[in-house]
């Protein structure tokens, strides 16, 4: 059986200047995502992590492109698509939930509207029956008294409400995947607890799979059954979360994981030297190798391969590699 | 043994609603609601608390931007209501503040230098060469080169940003820094450079930290007391490893509860918050908490919890505990 959603080495790259400037925000990933899976792409920003999001649902800035790869939803080929093809697929079979709810809720239109709207267009609900899934939604969503809170407009509610009503509207049009980029940053943290419990309740009862965008290690430590980790544009290491925290493969997993404060503890944290590269002017071989403490003389000019490690994890780094090829 | 530098007592700070030319008050924010810590020399006090619960509103009073209500706050023995002219000036340039976001902090259209230079030559009488110098000093403190200084804002990276407003929070020698949030807008790996160029910076000049955050585990990774805030008044106060250890407010509870694991098999007590931070205009009656609190009682809604002293250095307004 196919997975439900199949990248390969899809590469997104933003163009400027009349082409003379080339931004590599996405440059050659692979990952594949199994039905209520929950999946988690972190990185630090600028990595690459959004424009993947835009990419999955075609939803790019004009100045992107989709240079090469392909992704497809069950076997079918989403590049292939028409935009308005893809308008079926889009709340239909993968939703979105993005950082800032008052930006993807339209100040306008009732809380009604927007909750209704993709039920009504994707699944013909009209009517009374109408009426009742948008209230079945917004009590999933832990929306009291969702009859009055209807008919309220974005304006009259509290940040953690208002992601609510986003996650509402993300599941009115039943869909596969739901790609969640960043939804607790703008939260506080006992409504992001709120949040993710709720998201996770909703995907044990639907069983939605999700794409967990962040840059939280907490987050993923929490949320996700596989993680991927991005640096400049590409993935670097993919592998099980335990397997993330318990057993990190590749150096700038490590060094991010070191660079967390723990709770209870002053161990001194790690801060990686340097910055993240600028991704029009990539580091040559491995971009990570001037941060890298154990770069080595082949990491500056050749850049090393999706590594298999073992358990479905791979690492993309020289280490690894050259140690299998020692014996 | 700890001196104190900055002691802060019942200090409120109520804002008017509703006041207009012809209108009255209609009622009062209380957001700052007697509170009362103590800041000692070369140490961190964190503050924990969500947004809304009067965290910045604590800074602003100690920065003498807003004028208190009533209260007091004592800077090195001498209640700054009482400073004026010069010794304000003074009381000022002594206590700094480094913000959240440092893009807005930093003026766009001075060069770096200037930005630095310029409390300086506000505070003291010092030659031109002398200022330059002394920016050099500081840009080298914060492991920035000395020759960025004749560079703009909008030629540095988020942390370098952060760095320079930490560099003009220094400037004038200041023995307090304010710092509100300074990590969150920040990524992952350059958080742990400012955290750790803070805790040097910390060792090597003594300067005494009021470090305000949401996030518990920076904070009580930087701070020797963490206090939690919560709707105008502080809940828990404690040594911070100790807070860690046992926290005993249950919103201290929750708060740690719903702090990220490091790691997937990380124990946690799940306390769940019912219900969002009520707004400081109508707060409940009583206890703040009790209509979120997982362990309340009938006496909760009707008296107000006391900020007792439970075992040397730890006090919490709970009535659990009572």
């Amino acid at each position: 059986m196919p997975p439900l959603l199949r990248v390969t080495d899809l590469k997104t790259h933003y163009f400027g200047f009349g082409g003379t400037r080339v931004v590599k925000a996405v440059d050659g990933i692979s990952f594949s995502l199994d039905a209520g899976e929950t999946f988690g792409l972190v990185g630090e920003s600028g990595c690459g992590k959004t424009t993947t999001c835009h990419a999955l649902v075609r939803l790019l800035a004009p100045s992107a492109r989709i240079v090469s790869g392909s992704i497809e939803l069950e076997g079918e080929d989403l590049l292939g698509k028409s935009q308005h093809e893809m308008r079926e697929i889009r709340g239909r079979r993968i939703a979105t939930i993005l950082q800032d709810p008052m930006a993807s809720l339209d100040p306008l239109f009732s809380i009604y509207d927007q909750v209704a709207e993709p039920a009504y267009y994707h699944r013909a609900f009209r009517g009374q029956k109408l009426r009742q899934r948008v209230k079945e939604l917004l009590t999933g969503v832990r929306i009291p008294s969702p009859e009055v809170r209807m008919k309220n407009f974005p304006h009259q509610l509290s940040g953690g409400m208002r992601q609510r009503i986003v996650g509402a509207i993300a599941q009115a049009g039943g869909p596969q995947i739901i790609i969640a980029d960043e939804p607790t940053t703008n939260l506080d943290v006992t409504i992001q607890l709120q949040y993710l419990n709720l998201l996770r309740d909703l995907q044990r009862a639907s069983g939605v799979a999700l794409i967990f965008v962040t840059h939280n290690l907490g987050i993923v430590a929490k949320m996700c059954d596989r993680v991927a980790v991005m640096y400049a544009g590409k993935i670097v290491e993919m592998q099980s979360v335990r397997g993330l925290f318990y057993d990190p493969k590749h150096p700038y997993t490590k060094a991010l994981l070191d660079s967390i404060p723990k709770l209870g503890t002053r161990q001194p944290l790690y801060a990686i030297p340097g910055q993240p590269p600028d991704l029009s002017d990539l580091p040559t071989g491995c971009s990570f190798h001037p941060r890298c403490a154990r770069a080595m003389e082949r990491c500056r000019t050749e850049e090393p391969w999706e590594h298999p490690m073992g358990n479905g994890a791979t690492a993309r780094c020289w280490l690894p590699i050259e140690e299998a090829t020692r014996g | 043994m700890a001196e104190p530098l900055l002691e802060v007592r019942d200090l409120k700070k109520h804002f008017a609603v509703g006041s207009s030319l012809l209108g009255g008050v209609q009622g009062w924010v209380k957001a700052v609601d007697g509170i009362s810590f103590t800041v000692n020399r070369g140490e961190t006090l964190g503050l924990v608390g969500e947004s809304g619960c009067g965290k910045t509103t604590t800074a602003k009073l100690v920065l003498a931007a807003e004028e208190v209500t009533s209260g007091t706050i004592a800077f090195e023995g001498r209640d700054i209501a009482t400073l004026r002219g010069k010794d304000l000036a003074n009381y000022r340039s002594r206590v700094q503040v480094v913000f959240q976001d440092p893009y807005s902090s930093l003026s766009p259209r001075m060069r770096v230098g200037d930005i630095i230079g310029e409390p300086i030559e506000a505070h003291e009488r010092l030659s031109r060469r002398e200022v330059q110098s002394r920016v050099g000093e500081l840009l080298d403190l914060v492991g920035l080169r000395p020759d960025v200084a004749r560079l703009f804002p909008h030629e540095f990276s988020g942390g370098q940003r952060q760095r320079l407003a930490i560099a003009r929070a220094l400037s004038t020698n200041a023995r307090l820094i304010v710092l509100d949030e300074p990590v969150s807008a920040l990524d992952v790996s350059i958080r742990a450079h400012i955290i750790s160029l803070l805790e040097e910076i910390q060792a090597r000049l003594a300067v005494s930290y009021l470090f305000i955050a949401h996030d518990l585990a920076a904070v009580t990774h930087l701070s020797q007391q963490t206090a939690v805030m919560y709707l105008g008044k502080l809940v828990e106060v404690a040594n911070s490893l100790e807070l860690c250890a046992t926290p005993l407010h249950p919103y201290t509870k929750a708060l740690f509860a719903a702090s990220l694991p490091s790691h997937p098999d990380e124990p946690r007590e799940e306390i769940v918050l019912s219900g969002e931070v009520p707004s400081a205009l109508n707060p409940p009656s009583g206890c703040h908490f009790h209509p979120r609190c997982p362990f309340v009682m009938p006496r909760c809604s009707e008296q107000e919890p006391e900020l007792v002293e439970l075992s040397p250095g730890h006090r919490v307004a709970c009535h659990l505990y009572d």
